[in-house]
């Protein structure tokens, strides 16, 4: 079992908020991320629930048990460090097997479920080695193997992927989501990056200076995103905000369109401009469209199109997935 | 990558390195040599560079003295006993301030390294009285005292700039693995701190051990160390260099071989990290 | 950051080494300030008597004040100048490529982990000695006459001596400086057209600014009581002429048992040194930030 809630949880370091107030409810068994940018809370919300740092308002439920006042080590939660965090003394076999060790297992039940924990890794070969001998993509596997092997309520991961290389992130990305739906534990991701929210996360917390600015599933984030922040923050590349007279027409204060959601042409209804920049990946096309008074927009197309920088072209919105937003930045829905 | 430096540059920095070092050297090489020599010719005119006879007799002489025996014993004790000491006070200290900063952290450290600024003939006088009233002069225990209590500041800082360098996340991770502070402090932070340790410790026994101000002062024969028995070889009577060599010679040496394992540790020790 | 129940236990293990710190900087010195006051000659221990800054005026008035002040600042100057300025190129020289650097570098370092009372007694005796010396017998060899380094020339031996001591240290630590240089900014200074001269001057030099700055003043902190040295050597003399401060107030401590007067003494090496404290602290404080 692995049921979180987090009622108001509030943390200030002396005067400064980092904290404003969390409300949250993390069903058991769920892969949760928290994402947002940097210094909005992410990381801090996370060592909260280790009980890392001490709250300073609030309650944090884990089963239904508040464990404010209970140390890290007996919320029955495990960690996965940015850095890894392995102990360099330590063999691979001491490093899953310390978190055992400590409670006070017997050592053939050690050995014998570090040992499963590293085929499920394959780090089998690498048992006996410390961990300088071991590449970035096998120290993450072992910090991910001491996280698993204690059988935890819930994982908590800070940033896990970002010190590895583009390819492995994204090969590491699946198998941690491979490992988490196996597993059946809950899961909470702390990471900057939206393509790891949006591709790893059952539901995401999108974080901004201290305060949960939504929290759903990453559709219901993209399709209907709260405010103008997680609008812009969800997409890639960013949703195109247009205000003034363009946006008043539709009746709000700001509207705005994802670059995949403008329709591309070389005359006809919309907004025209210039090409400043064209990006050719094959798979898609970027455009960046100098649109005079509207200022700079960005549009989508899946495939290849043959435009080039300084051809004149035609934006025009999909009028269903025109997000609008009142004065305050906050989503009009319909 | 740097290139390839040519073969005429490497062989000139090479004999120019050889013979800088080797005339900075030279002293100690020469009183290594008299050490071996008789006491003719140890002060011959002209001296004889290796083709002497060489002889072991200032070795056994020196040693068979209980005399020496004795002060290198006090040396050993200390220079142990306040290196030791010390580190058991420091360590806690360090650990706390590493690990579990405030904000008067940085103020603690400066202020402590004041302490070491201040020179020792400031306080010669009270420090001579009080040990004189508390009869701790020419005392094992007065001398530790006083080195230790001297040392520390290095002790903490070294400590300090090496636990810094620990980070904080496996800590953290032990905590989250179940450890308590007592574990994590034997299972995960005592090993990995143990170079560091190891080098303050090297650090400050080859400073408790040269040290010259405190144990002249303070002792004069029942506890003196090797600094006191060297320096009664100053007196103008009797020439016996070729046995102060030796005597000399069997004081350097430890702690030169310590030196040289400790010596890369020695620039940040000395400089209380401010040089790396 | 770190919960309260840590924070707690910091605290704990913090206190006995401050607490002795404190307690052993306090009581001396308050000790110091209140014996510096007084007329109290441990000879007669029965007259102490208050006399407020009479000790000062007669300490700071005392011809033998103004010499070993001029003396220790000869010192301090000169062995400077001398390790820094032999310093430096001879760090250069060991940062080239060098057949055997290890062992270059044992040889260099050495002298430092030589106890005072044994090198004063090796430089006296077997180097420096007007008869028996190896330097008497090298004059001979070109025909000079021998110096008499402890009587002609005694402070000038003694900054010999301890300037052999210090020249480590300002080696070692400038070398560490050296190697800590980043290869691909002389590179690129190299592509910018500097030559080996330029790239001293304009890449090299400033990058050891800082560590030469740390050499004089920790150099300064322990040169300003040079003693042991001078103990074996020369013992103070002939006259005053190598006495220093930390000479002087020992003498008048433990030799004329003059209390008050070596107390009034006592605070003023405070004094100066405080004034080279101050920077030091400084510098090693803006380190502690970055």
């Amino acid at each position: 079992m692995g049921q979180i809630t987090l009622q108001n949880v509030q943390k200030a370091f002396g005067p400064v908020h980092i904290i404003k107030g969390a409300n949250l409810e993390i069903a058991d068994g769920s892969f949760v991320v928290f994402v947002g940018p940097s210094g909005c809370g992410k990381t801090t919300l996370l060592r909260l629930i280790a009980g890392l740092e001490d709250v300073t308002d609030g309650k944090i439920f884990i089963d239904g048990k508040n464990v404010v006042a209970v140390p890290p080590a007996k919320r029955g939660l495990s960690m996965v460090f940015q850095s890894y965090a392995l102990y360099p003394h330590m063999s691979v076999r001491g490093n899953i097997g310390f978190g055992l060790k400590m409670a006070g297992l017997p050592r053939a039940e050690i050995s014998r479920r570090v040992e499963a924990a590293a085929a499920t890794l394959n780090l089998t070969p690498y048992l006996d080695r410390k961990p300088r001998e071991l590449s970035g993509g096998q120290r993450q596997r072992v910090a991910i193997g001491r996280a698993i092997v204690r059988e935890p309520k819930a994982f908590l991961f800070d940033e896990p992927l970002s010190n590895l290389d583009a390819a492995l992130r994204v090969q590491m990305r699946i198998e941690v989501t491979r490992l988490q739906k196996q597993l059946g534990t809950t899961a909470i991701y702390v990471t900057h990056d939206q393509v790891e929210a949006m591709t790893m996360a059952d539901k995401i917390v999108v974080l901004n200076a201290g305060r949960v600015e939504q929290y759903g599933t990453p559709l219901e984030l993209y399709e209907r995103p709260a405010n103008l922040f997680v609008a812009g923050f969800i997409g890639s590349p960013k949703m195109n905000f247009i205000s003034g007279e363009n946006a008043a027409k539709y009746g709000a204060a700001t509207v705005g369109v994802r670059p995949e959601h403008l329709r591309i042409s070389r005359e006809g209804e919309g907004w025209p401009g210039t090409i400043t920049v064209a990006e050719h990946l094959g798979s898609d096309t970027f455009l960046y469209v100098d649109a005079g008074p509207i200022g700079t927009l960005t549009a989508r197309y899946v495939g290849e199109l043959s435009l080039a920088a300084g051809d004149r072209v035609v934006l025009s919105p999909e009028p269903a997935r025109i997000h609008r937003f009142d004065k305050d930045g906050n989503s009009l829905w319909t | 990558m740097a290139r390839m430096p040519t073969r005429r540059r490497i062989a000139l920095s090479t004999i120019a390195a050889w013979l800088v070092g080797f005339l900075i050297f030279f002293p100690i090489l020469w009183m290594v040599l008299a050490s071996f020599k008789t006491e003719l010719e140890a002060f011959a005119i002209p001296p004889s560079f290796l083709f002497f006879d060489w002889t072991l007799e200032n070795y056994v002489t020196v040693q068979g003295r209980s005399d020496y025996l004795h002060h290198a014993f006090n040396s050993v004790v200390v220079a142990g006993g306040s290196t030791l000491i010390a580190l058991l006070i420091a360590i806690p200290a360090a650990w706390s301030m590493a690990f579990s900063p405030t904000k008067r952290t940085k103020d603690v450290l400066l202020w402590m390294l004041s302490t070491k600024m201040m020179p020792a003939v400031g306080v010669l006088v009270p420090i001579y009285l009080i040990y004189r009233d508390f009869g701790l002069l020419d005392s094992l225990t007065g001398l530790v005292i006083i080195l230790c209590l001297g040392n520390l500041p290095i002790v903490v800082w070294m400590l300090f700039t090496y636990f810094k360098e620990i980070p904080r996340d496996i800590l953290e991770a032990a905590r989250m693995d179940g450890a308590t502070i007592g574990r994590e402090l034997i299972y995960v932070l005592t090993p990995m701190a143990v170079p560091g340790l190891a080098s303050t410790l090297l650090l400050n026994l080859i400073l408790a051990w040269n040290e010259a101000f405190w144990t002249l002062n303070l002792s004069t024969l029942q506890a003196a160390p090797l600094t006191v028995f060297i320096a009664s070889y100053s007196s103008p009577e009797g020439l016996f260099w070729a046995k102060l060599s030796a005597a000399s010679t069997l004081a350097i040496a430890p702690i030169l071989v310590l030196g040289w394992f400790s010596q890369r540790q020695l620039v940040r020790g000395l400089t209380f990290g401010a040089v790396k | 950051m770190a919960t309260r129940q840590t924070q707690l236990l910091a605290r704990t293990l913090l206190t006995p080494a401050v607490a002795l710190l404190f307690v052993w900087m306090i009581v001396p010195l308050a000790l110091t300030i209140y014996f510096s006051t007084l007329h109290y000659n441990l000879l007669e221990p029965e007259t102490q008597q208050f006399v407020g800054l009479e000790n000062f005026r007669y300490f700071l008035t005392d011809p033998a004040f103004l010499a070993s002040l001029q003396n220790t600042l000869v010192l301090v100057g000169s062995v400077l100048g001398l390790t820094v300025a032999l310093g430096i190129p001879l760090a250069l020289l060991l940062d080239q490529p060098v057949v055997g650097r290890t062992i270059v570098r044992l040889m260099v370092i050495a002298p430092f982990f030589v106890m005072p009372t044994v090198s004063a007694l090796v430089w006296k005796n077997l180097l420096m000695h007007p008869v028996s010396g190896l330097f008497a017998w090298i004059a001979k060899l070109f025909g000079l006459a021998p110096i008499d380094w402890f009587n002609d020339a005694p402070l000038f031996a003694i900054i010999l001596i301890v300037s052999w001591q210090w020249l480590p240290f300002a080696t070692l630590i400038l070398l560490t400086a050296l190697q800590s240089l980043d290869e691909e900014q002389k590179e690129a200074a190299e592509m910018d057209g500097a030559g080996p001269l330029s790239s001293f001057i304009y890449i090299t030099l400033p990058h050891l600014a800082r560590p030469i700055t740390v050499v004089i003043l920790i150099e300064t902190i322990f040169l300003l009581t040079v003693f042991a040295e001078i103990f074996v050597t020369t013992g103070g003399g002939p006259g005053l002429q190598t006495t220093n401060i930390a000479f002087l107030i020992y003498s008048q401590a433990l030799i004329q048992y003059d209390v008050g007067s070596a107390s009034a003494g006592g605070l003023v090496a405070v004094v100066i040194a405080n004034i080279v404290a101050f920077f030091l602290v400084r510098m090693v404080g803006r380190n502690l930030e970055a």
